[in-house]
């Protein structure tokens, strides 16, 4: 293999391993806050594409408009959902939101399909995102800068709300716990509604980005890059938001790699992933940048 | 006593509404037809363009032996698993006599083994991988299989084209698409004489949406064409991937690239692909395929596909067996369908043969100002 196609791939596994790492973001904090792992994020990806499709195609919204639109209105349907679905639960054992999660993920695909229809739409990619570009023999698109840079901005952003600011001191105490928290006055119900809305609206910049990246969306699009997104999450350390990234780019990175230099097991790429997910679990169960797990007393 | 009278009574009720039941079963109503196709999933376009076909040919035939016929359609998701459970669903809760399906050749192998061992008898529209009928004596098909399919378009890259070294990238997943790979392999290879002219082998899954790995080893290989099999959705992206790779050679493949998805999501990326299909509306080869034509556009207000025509002719194919058989036992339709000799259809003339195949000519066609086009037209040898 040659220094050129080495960069080439490197390329292919940054731009894949971003838009990993940008979905596993959303993915890790609802977890972080709830110690949830919410099945339907892949699906609420999987809407936020449609929300965008039909802002562009249907009402003819510049791409702009569309895309925040769908943003918005992603995060609104993540607070629904959690609304619904999770807070009758929280008293409940774990593994009953755990399953009330799988059935909205189920419930979801499926009213995709009789909404949306079974056959694959076309995502509007404005040309600018996808302005060719050269850099020493290494061909990439306009994206491959995009993604990334969007990723860096959201974990500073994210790592602000969190850590700097009142709203994110709240949803802290409450991932330490409800009752105590909310006896300090913490709005514990509000915290989590934020984290919902923080981690849909994420879920649907990764849909965007997806959309731009690969142009078809269907119905059954969120299952593959959900699980994709759950296997860098706890490869990072589930609930930690840098771990997500680091655990992103790994496994994006590892998957072409695993065919530049063995094209003949292209086909079992999925199947490394889920290697990578096995290996971890049994070698450091709380992920590269996880920390040590605390039990409540 | 009176209790035990009424208790008679409940139970003589009952013997009659049971005896009743058992009457009007017996006595036939209408013909029932099942259809498994997929609906939605990777390849849901494929089966909805197969069922515009189908409606159109039951809205233009609704009868057979005097019995009104009803179709009824059984979504198999594009679903191995899927395709088993609607094929049993069909025979075992809807009672059908004949089975009409299905577009992808994988969920073909799935369904077939039910229906062979229910001794149902299915009419493949487009499933091409020979081992659908293969060893099933109760599985046909209205189209060619991917042995002459991976020929013809070896052939078109080596003399069209002029080709002398091609890739692979295949939908590994897929039946379909892993059989038509090495067909074209055998026959390129032939025609070169040279077991090095596949220069780069590779594959993919139905579904991924990265193959820039895939693509970046083929670019190194510096192929003269790439032989992408697999499915409309998954081929247009891989295709739209390579342009902005850079890479500048000419892609090609098989029947499942016909689908308006493979334009819309392409867009002009998959300009200049060819592809070898079973049909085409600009070289009508029988009076039926005119009348088709006409017919579809009537309905549909646009020009016709492949799977339409070939889901038009399989219902007629069906019907021609049950009039023939001249009852609905499926094993008699089985028996009048395994005859089928000189049918002219939309899709050209069809007699099977003792596989259950047909054995009919192929067009290649190439993606030009977002529509398909009429290339060549082969036939077979």
């Amino acid at each position: 293999m040659t220094l050129e196609i080495f960069l080439q791939n490197a390329a292919n596994g940054i731009t894949l391993g971003s838009l990993y790492a940008l979905l596993a973001i959303g993915y890790t904090m609802v977890y972080g806050i709830l110690r949830l792992i919410n099945f339907a994020h892949g699906e609420i990806f999987m809407i936020s594409t449609y929300f965008a499709f039909y802002g562009t195609a249907i009402f003819a919204l510049p791409w702009q408009v569309s895309f925040v639109a769908a943003i918005i209105l992603t995060a609104l349907l993540g607070v629904v959902i959690e609304r619904a679905a999770y807070r009758p639960l929280r008293d409940a054992p774990r593994i009953s939101a755990l399953i009330s999660a799988i059935g909205v993920s189920f419930l979801m695909a499926n009213l995709g399909l009789v909404i949306f229809g079974g056959r694959p739409k076309t995502f509007y990619r404005p040309p600018i995102f996808q302005a060719p570009i050269e850099l020493g023999g290494v061909r990439v698109v306009a994206l491959f800068f995009v993604i990334p840079l969007l990723t860096a901005v959201l974990l500073v952003a994210l790592n602000y709300i969190v850590y700097r600011t009142k709203t994110g001191l709240a949803m802290r105490a409450a991932q330490w716990d409800f009752d105590t928290a909310r006896l300090m006055g913490v709005d514990v119900d509000r915290a989590i509604s934020i984290t919902f809305a923080i981690g849909s609206a994420l879920a649907a910049v990764g849909g965007i980005m997806w959309g731009l990246r690969f142009a078809e969306i269907n119905p059954n699009m969120g299952l593959f890059p959900g699980l994709k997104c759950f296997i860098a999450a706890v490869f990072g350390g589930i609930g930690n938001i840098s771990g997500a990234v680091l655990g992103g780019f790994i496994l994006g990175f590892g998957e072409i790699m695993l065919v530049a230099f063995l094209p003949g097991l292209a086909g079992y790429r999925d199947a490394f992933a889920f290697i990578v997910l096995i290996l971890i679990l049994l070698v450091r169960p709380t992920g590269l940048l996880g920390d040590k797990q605390r039990v409540k007393v | 006593m009176a209790l035990h009278r009424r208790l008679m009574m409940v139970l003589l009720c009952l013997a009659l509404v049971g005896l009743g039941g058992i009457a009007t079963a017996q006595k036939e109503t209408e013909i029932r037809i099942g259809v498994y196709e997929p609906m939605t999933g990777a390849m849901a376009a494929g089966g909805q363009m197969t069922m515009e076909g189908i409606e159109l040919a039951h809205e233009q035939r609704p009868n057979v032996l005097g019995l009104p016929v009803r179709v009824i359609l059984v979504d198999n998701r594009s679903d191995k698993v899927e395709a088993a459970t609607a094929v049993t669903r069909l025979i075992q809760k809807d009672k059908v006599c004949a089975i009409i399906g299905s577009y992808g050749s994988a969920l073909s192998m799935s369904g077939g083994p039910v229906a062979q061992s229910a001794k149902v008898p299915v009419m493949g529209c487009s499933p091409t991988n020979p081992l659908v009928t293969l060893g099933n004596d109760y599985y046909f098909r209205a189209c060619f299989i991917d042995p002459f399919q991976g020929r013809v378009m070896a052939q078109f890259a080596y003399d069209k084209l002029g080709a002398r070294k091609a890739a692979i990238i295949q939908d590994i997943a897929q039946d379909y698409a892993v059989g038509l790979a090495n067909f074209f392999k055998q026959a390129f290879t032939e025609l070169t004489g040279d077991p090095k002219s596949i220069v780069a082998f590779t594959s993919y899954q139905t579904g991924d949406r990265d193959y820039t790995a895939q693509l970046t080893y083929v670019a190194n290989a510096k192929p003269d064409v790439v032989f992408a099999p697999g499915y409309y959705a998954d081929a247009a992206v891989l295709v739209t991937q390579a342009r902005s790779l850079g890479l500048k050679m000419p892609f090609l493949g098989g029947d499942t690239f016909e689908a308006p998805e493979f334009i819309e999501i392409g867009g002009k990326n998959v300009e200049g692909v060819y592809f070898s299909t079973h049909y085409s509306a600009d070289a009508p080869v029988t009076p039926t395929s005119e009348k088709f034509v006409a017919l579809y556009k009537t309905k549909f207000k646009t020009a016709p596909n492949t799977f339409a025509a070939l889901g038009y002719d399989c219902y007629n194919l069906v019907l021609d067996s049950i009039e023939r058989a001249g009852s609905s036992n499926p094993k008699a339709i089985r028996d009048a369908m395994a005859k089928t000799k000189d049918f002219v259809g939309a899709t050209g003339i069809i007699t099977l043969d003792a596989n259950g195949d047909a054995t009919k000519s192929a067009v290649v066609l190439v993606v030009k100002d977002g529509q398909f086009k009429l290339v060549d037209v082969v036939h077979p040898r």
